[in-house]
């Protein structure tokens, strides 16, 4: 059993050339800041890459749907220092910030050193220089960080650039249908395949160090539980008693794993103490309560149950006690995601026939939908709270999806092929 | 006379041919006694549809037993009305036979989130054991696995296809 698992591991890593994600703008913003990447020097040794740092660094930056970064073409002049800045020319292409830098080899010959500048072109201020250093293999990583800086001097928000998003991928159709679970950076490149089983994979949720991934897998007959190192491969059978074992989510703290299990009779919320294993029922009602979700403190768990008798979230302290229920609107609300700072509530939000992801403000109450549905589900937060992650679907094909959070920018992330769902977007990685 | 000859080849050739023939399906007297029990078996056989104890009823169009997928409606769990007598049909043969194993495999449409599918799942797969144990099913002969969603027969996003989606198939693993 093991060495047929294997084998299916290893097709599936096989498969990786057809899997980059394309992404693409299909929503914009008017307000987003005119910016220009000038493309850097190479001075390192090694040859330099296809696709330069500047051209990551814009690429990221016009994905985020803030900024407006000009086209290489448009660049009627390369500055590579502070002092060859004309900045008149610049504010006659209505640019407000510009980024110069060059890349050249790090100390001791380990990688790489980006060394670049932030300008406002108005005030002539440097308001960013730093130098970025990454190993041979980590350049468009570097950029990314590049990117993470500028956009956080800029919006005051983090980036989330130089992240990596989770998904469940599915091709084929009856006995030949396969499903992976990917990993990817946030801009879709790099895709690695983590496991593949021809049974179903599902609920890919990141460690809070980003190093493992834990997964539902049914490869054995039924549904389990397991956590596996993304680097390493090395993976544990967690849960796989009889009913479902489903819905893992680690909590932010490292400590706990909260999982759905249905030994008991119906599906329950329990927690698991990740030091001991110890297991401890969060939840005891008849009704579905599963897809547990963790408030930034690790304190609270939030869960869908249909104890009202529709779907609607509810919340229970990790201590245990009694759920309150937390969405009022609605005859469909499930599968909740936290924003990092504990401010919103990410859900899938179904109204007939139509589901579509809509976001709960804690302080207001206030309810309100960010997608145009109609299968809309799997919600995700960026680490840095700027965006949501999610699955929709074009016509009969699974596509992932992000939407800022106040939903004025969308953007579509497209596989090759196959269905792509349930993305989940990794946590910063230090 | 070169007429009559030529007559008499043909109907040389004409009968060596048709001897030919008949020496060919020379299998067919054997194949003949064979066909006729077989033939007496399947009157012999031809099994009572409602007899639900007896397992050639399992290919039987004619027989409940021959339907193992029971059919629910959107986030309910309800065996319906018109499904219990198949239910009913496959509790008389489990209860009946001993050794006979079934896994109730439950399955939503694909609206909704999947890890609440696959408790709608469960739920479902769980009504029909339920119905089973009821009716004289042992619990150590049935199981329940749901796939929520992740299992669809039908993949078009109309009421049409979901219909057929949202089930419970009753899997004989031993008989």
């Amino acid at each position: 059993m093991q060495k047929i698992i294997y084998a299916v591991i290893f097709l599936c890593l096989s498969q990786l050339a057809h899997a980059k994600l394309e992404i693409e703008i299909i929503q914009g913003n008017a307000s987003a800041l005119p910016i220009a990447i000038i493309p850097m020097q190479w001075r390192a040794t090694e040859p330099a890459p296809e696709t330069g740092v500047a051209e990551v660094v814009s690429s990221d930056l016009y994905r985020s749907g803030l900024f407006d970064p000009l086209d290489e073409q448009d660049m009627v002049d390369r500055p590579i220092d502070a002092e060859s800045i004309r900045y008149g020319t610049w504010r006659l292409l209505k640019v407000d910030y510009l980024v110069i830098g060059q890349v050249r080899d790090a100390a001791g010959g380990a990688g790489y050193d980006i060394v670049y500048q932030l300008f406002d072109v108005h005030t002539q201020e440097a308001l960013l220089s730093q130098v970025t250093t990454v190993g041979f293999g980590d350049l468009r990583f570097g950029a990314h960080r590049v990117a993470d800086a500028i956009y956080e001097k800029l919006t005051g928000v983090p980036g989330a650039f130089s992240t990596r998003i989770a998904y469940i991928s599915a091709t084929g159709l009856g006995v030949k249908q396969n499903y992976q679970l990917f990993v990817a950076d946030a801009d879709g490149f790099n895709p690695q395949a983590v496991v593949g089983s021809p049974e179903p994979l599902l609920s890919p949720s990141w460690s809070p160090d980003g190093q493992s991934l834990a997964y539902v897998s049914f490869e054995k007959g039924n549904s389990a539980i397991y956590v596996q190192n993304v680097a390493t491969g090395q993976r544990d059978l967690i849960s796989s008693g009889k009913g479902i074992n489903g819905a893992p989510a680690f909590s932010p703290d490292g400590r706990y794993l909260a999982m759905t299990l249905s030994g008991s009779g119906n599906p329950e919320i329990f927690i698991r103490n990740l030091a001991t294993g110890q297991k401890t029922q969060l939840t005891q009602h008849w009704s579905i309560d599963t897809e547990a979700a963790w408030s930034p403190d690790s304190q609270w768990v939030y869960f869908t149950s249909d104890r009202g008798g529709k779907p609607q979230i509810y919340r229970i302290a990790v201590t245990g006690g009694n759920p309150s229920r937390v969405t009022l609107e609605g005859e469909y609300n499930a599968r909740a995601s936290i924003s990092p700072d504990g401010t919103r509530i990410a859900m899938a939000h179904g109204r007939g026939n139509e589901y579509r992801i809509a976001v709960l403000d804690t302080g207001t109450g206030r309810m309100r939908i960010l997608t145009p549905g109609v299968l809309d589900e799997s919600p995700s937060f960026a680490p840095n709270g700027s965006m949501i992650l999610y699955a929709t679907r074009e016509g009969s094909k699974g596509v992932l999806s992000a939407v800022s959070v106040d939903g004025n920018v969308r953007q579509r992330l497209i596989l090759a092929e196959g269905d792509v769902r349930e993305p989940a977007w990794s946590p910063v990685i230090r | 006379m070169n007429t009559t000859w030529r007559f008499m080849l043909a109907l040389v050739i004409a009968v060596s041919i048709s001897a030919c023939k008949t020496t060919e399906p020379t299998p067919e007297p054997t194949e003949a006694p064979d066909t006729k029990p077989v033939t007496e078996v399947t009157t012999a056989a031809a099994p009572d549809p409602r007899d639900y104890t007896d397992a050639r009823n399992f290919d039987n169009s004619e027989s409940l037993l021959s339907k193992r997928i029971i059919y629910f409606d959107f986030d309910k769990s309800e065996v319906k009305s018109e499904y219990r007598a198949i239910v009913a049909a496959h509790a008389v043969y489990v209860s009946a036979s001993r050794s006979a194993r079934v896994t109730l495999e439950g399955h939503a449409d694909e609206r909704g989130t999947r890890e609440y599918n696959l408790g709608l799942g469960e739920r479902r797969g769980n009504a029909v054991s339920g119905l089973l144990s009821a009716a004289g099913a042992m619990g150590s002969q049935l199981d329940t696995v749901s796939y929520g969603e992740e299992r669809p027969v039908c993949r078009v996003s109309d009421e049409g296809c979901w219909s057929q989606n949202r089930r419970v198939e009753i899997v004989y693993t031993a008989r």
